[in-house]
């Protein structure tokens, strides 16, 4: 949780980096049974791809606690198969949440198999039809996901190819694939997949071992493929789990507190149980009605009067002084160790006199934010002879499963969660709220139903990335090199707290508080917060010293991969020139999830009245080898877009245990207007593997941009959002 | 009361039966199964709502049915022609123009909307027009070039 670091011994003791994942120890496992799968899939060729013991204790950290060493059927990451037609399938239980993971999944399975892109369905995060999978966070699926599948392809080719050996009495060494066929290049002899596999009940299992095409050869992967079912987005066709529609379905209200922590204590339920074909459920707090479209749900809803007892008079003006209070209590989601504040109050930095050097104490700041996701959380829930299906969109459809087995007291046997690609997440979808609501009401009526959140409902009761509060002390020599770093982060968390930069001293911990609101993920977690403190402080220091900032953060930087991207970023930026009047350039880096990232930003601040523009943003961003060039810059632009958000407007507001900005016109989001000229550089590293980049790319822009109004009118902002209204100069 | 009346949506006359204060977005999902305008504010503040009424760009979800008389609506499922998608969904598979897509059918209603009353707009004006949806995932800048690309396709297809 906490650390003092000595560069002399590099002992570090881990900062829990998920502090905010709310994951929690699955449920069941899988075995693997031959004979059910060739029941379930048909004949053809299977492979299991098994995962070996530490991906095992990965995908199940609960285990960790007391489990370890139980005998048990060897888990299964992911399975594909090509059935006696030559139809390939892929089976994984990630999500598609606007990552483009469909796409480059399928990219890395076409180029192992050596077929075109379209020759592969994906099947993804449905409970029945795919392995158990932990979620879709912490950017692991390139990493972990894509690394199984390209092994589990590569293992259905060897076997396709001894088939053909084994066919034309040949030794295998002489064949190759190509175009969903082994080929004999020396005969010209040619066996479409479809051909071997008919008449087969083949399976295979593998494992991390089984050699796979290296990144340099690729063809199909390291391409630019479009979205692979992108025709189904442009045209309306896709179906959302808020589209889905099942006959005789039902449209869900649920009443709501007006108040965050407000309890029910009566509520009058004649008056819209009196109402034709109106379902009304009340189980404890929960209330909710159904009704055969929305607008009768909406009146039933209305006609319930209920009595509230108000939840603490919590305001978003005390939240920092609120936040700085340890944690006294067990509280937090996902079982949480807490009160370590107290035992980290001796592991601050001494107070170090160190005469000509240049000290520095500084305190950001930053508030509650919202995911936002466009798509509203939404589920429909269908019963059948004591069975559950649900469709909901969630970055954890097992654990959803797991979330509706525990509310409804059904094994998990009984429950089927199928995530259609969703409407984003952004680590905001890891709950399934709406996939309970739904399903409770569904149980009552006895009819599917339906239940979309509304815009409000979305804003007031997800969960939102936690607010934090990050002291920084340091001291740096007359030459630009740091001689202490001291950062105590309250609250927002520890990913990213670990500083890049060299210090002989340094010291840093994370301090649990008792969050007002319900805090959750968010992309890239508080990876941003402590980039934002960090990165500004660093630019603090730079003018302090008089040393151009680029030039004092290499100067204290070993990590070649954060000094590439620095570089690269600088030059593609032309760092150095001078800027305009009234505008100002500001650059910040860092490292997350195995993404290097850095950010110039050029903007341009109005005296008159206080507009802040940012004009234009240069990110270089390297992950090792890149799976598919255009969707990674898709990634890295619509991270610093979002980015820009939480950097200069977004925050949610609350008044007497309220919130005050539950809606589009009151929250606001990064617009066309908002979006600056938008400069991506992307640095390959075949030569390492592929990380995650859907969070990395976020966490630069912050700070980019507040080191660079700094440069353009000299005022410093230490609070995100920096500029909620217009800068007052 | 519910009522039954006549829209006339995508070339055709469909016969719906709700109340008149039910909204346009509502009937069209619910009723006619046209799913396309999806619900993201219900306030007409994030544009993923967006129909063409007799060729404007309206959010459906502040529209109510009493309002839409017998104008023309025009959704996303209209836009195909025998197969043949309009430049601007041409245009966004083109230049990748999404994430997770849930904004992409508003955009492009609004983008179409756009093209048709100016057929090259200029940046500034495909801000001014498309600043009313939000594309939570940040493709912004690949949505205005989608409408450039096809506002170029569309006078190219017209020589």
């Amino acid at each position: 949780m906490s650390h003092v670091h000595n560069q002399a011994d590099e002992v570090w003791t881990e900062i829990e980096p998920e502090r905010y994942e709310l994951y929690e120890p699955r449920g069941g496992r899988v075995a693997f049974d031959r004979r059910d799968f060739l029941r379930v899939l048909g004949g053809g060729l299977l492979i299991a791809y098994l995962l070996d013991h530490t991906e095992s204790e990965a995908q199940q950290p609960g285990r960790r606690q007391g489990f370890r060493g139980q005998a048990g059927p060897q888990d299964i990451g992911a399975w594909l198969h090509i059935a006696e037609d030559g139809t390939i399938s892929v089976y994984t239980g990630k999500a598609e949440v606007g990552q483009n993971i469909r796409t480059s999944l399928t990219q890395v399975v076409a180029e192992e198999l050596g077929v075109e892109a379209g020759m592969v369905r994906m099947v993804m995060a449905d409970t029945q039809l795919t392995p158990f999978d932990m979620g879709t966070f912490g950017s692991r699926t390139t990493p972990d996901m894509s690394r199984r599948l390209r092994r589990t392809a590569a293992a259905a080719r060897e076997v396709l190819i001894e088939l053909a050996a084994e066919r034309w009495k040949t030794s295998h060494e002489k064949l190759i694939v190509a175009e969903s066929a082994v080929v004999n290049p020396e005969t010209g002899a040619r066996l479409e997949y479809g051909k071997l596999t008919q008449g087969q009940k083949l399976t295979k299992t593998v494992s991390d071992s089984t050699p796979i095409r290296e990144p340099r050869k690729w063809t199909i992967a390291g391409q630019s493929l479009a979205k692979v079912n992108g025709r189904d987005f442009v045209t309306g066709r896709h179906r959302y789990a808020s589209d889905m529609s099942l006959p005789g379905m039902l449209h869900a209200r649920l009443l709501r507190a007006p108040s965050f922590g407000a309890a029910l204590v009566s509520v009058e339920l004649a008056a819209a149980r009196a109402m034709p074909d109106v379902v009304v459920v009340q189980e404890g707090d929960f209330v909710g009605v159904a009704a055969a479209s929305e607008p009768r749900a909406a009146r039933a809803l209305a006609a319930i009067k209920a009595e509230w007892k108000p939840g603490p008079a919590i305001a978003s003006r005390t939240l920092f002084e609120d936040l700085r209070r340890p944690a006294n209590d067990r509280g937090f989601a996902g079982g949480e160790r807490d009160g370590r504040s107290a035992g980290n109050k001796g592991k601050s930095l001494r107070e170090q006199p160190d005469s000509g050097a240049t000290r520095l104490e500084q305190t950001y700041t930053g508030a509650y934010i919202a995911h936002a996701p466009l798509e509203p959380r939404a589920a429909v829930a269908s019963w059948e002879g004591g069975k559950l299906t649900v469709w909901t969109g969630t970055q954890r459809p097992f654990g959803v499963r797991s979330e509706l087995a525990a509310a409804l007291r059904v094994p998990e046997a009984d429950i089927r969660v199928i995530v259609p690609d969703t409407g984003s997440g952004y680590g905001g979808k890891h709950t399934g709220e709406a996939a309970v609501e739904a399903a409770r009401l569904a149980r009552a009526a006895g009819k599917p139903v339906k239940l979309v959140w509304t815009r409000e409902e979305e804003f007031t009761w997800a969960y939102y990335r936690p607010a934090g509060v990050i002291d920084i002390k340091s001291s740096a020599s007359r030459e630009g090199l740091l001689t202490a770093w001291d950062c105590q982060n309250y609250n927002s968390g520890g990913s990213g707290l670990r500083s890049p930069y060299s210090a002989a001293q340094q010291a840093t911990a994370f301090h649990p508080s008792r969050s007002p609101l319900r805090q959750g993920s968010y992309r890239a977690l508080a990876s941003t917060a402590n980039h934002f403190a960090r990165e500004s402080h660093m630019d603090e220091l730079a003018h302090a010293l008089g040393i151009d900032p680029l030039q004092f953060r290499l100067r204290n930087l070993k990590d070649d991969r954060l000094r590439a991207v620095l570089e690269a970023a600088a030059t593609a930026f032309g760092w150095g020139k001078p800027a305009d009047a009234g505008r100002g350039v500001g650059l910040a880096c860092g490292t997350e999830k195995g993404g290097y990232v850095a950010t110039c930003a050029e903007v341009a601040v109005d005296r008159e009245n206080g507009r802040v523009a940012v004009v234009r943003t240069t990110t270089a961003f390297e992950c090792g080898a890149v799976v598919n060039p255009d969707h990674l810059k898709n990634q890295v632009e619509g991270a610093v877009v979002m980015g820009l958000g939480g950097a200069l407007f977004e925050a949610i507001e609350y008044e007497n245990g309220r919130i005050q900005n539950p809606r589009f016109s009151r929250y606001r989001v990064p617009r066309f207007r908002d979006t600056p000229q938008l400069d991506v550089v992307l640095v390959d590293r075949p030569d390492l593997p592929a990380a995650g980049a859907g969070e990395a790319p976020i966490i630069a822009i912050a700070p980019a941009v507040g080191n660079a109004i700094f440069a353009a009118v000299g005022v410093r902002l230490r609070s995100l959002p920096m500029v909620p209204q217009r800068l007052k100069i | 009361m519910p009522m039954v009346r006549e829209l006339r949506i995508n070339g055709r006359s469909l016969a719906v039966t709700a109340e008149d204060d039910r909204t346009l977005l509502g009937v069209l999902r619910d009723e006619l199964g046209l799913t396309g305008a999806k619900y993201g504010c219900g306030e007409g503040r994030c544009g993923a709502c967006t129909v063409l009424i007799d060729g404007e760009p309206a959010r459906s979800c502040v529209t109510r049915l009493s309002a839409v008389g017998d104008r023309e609506i025009t959704t996303i499922e209209g836009l195909e022609q025998d197969g043949k998608l309009h430049p601007l969904q041409e245009a966004f598979l083109e230049t990748g123009a999404m994430q997770c897509g849930y904004c992409t059918c508003g955009m492009i209603m609004s983008g179409v909307g756009l093209l048709r009353q100016n057929p090259r707009p200029s940046r500034e004006e495909i801000i001014e027009a498309m600043n009313g949806n939000v594309c939570r995932c940040g493709t912004y800048t690949r949505i205005m070039a989608a409408v450039d690309l096809a506002a170029r396709a569309i006078k190219e297809g017209r020589k």
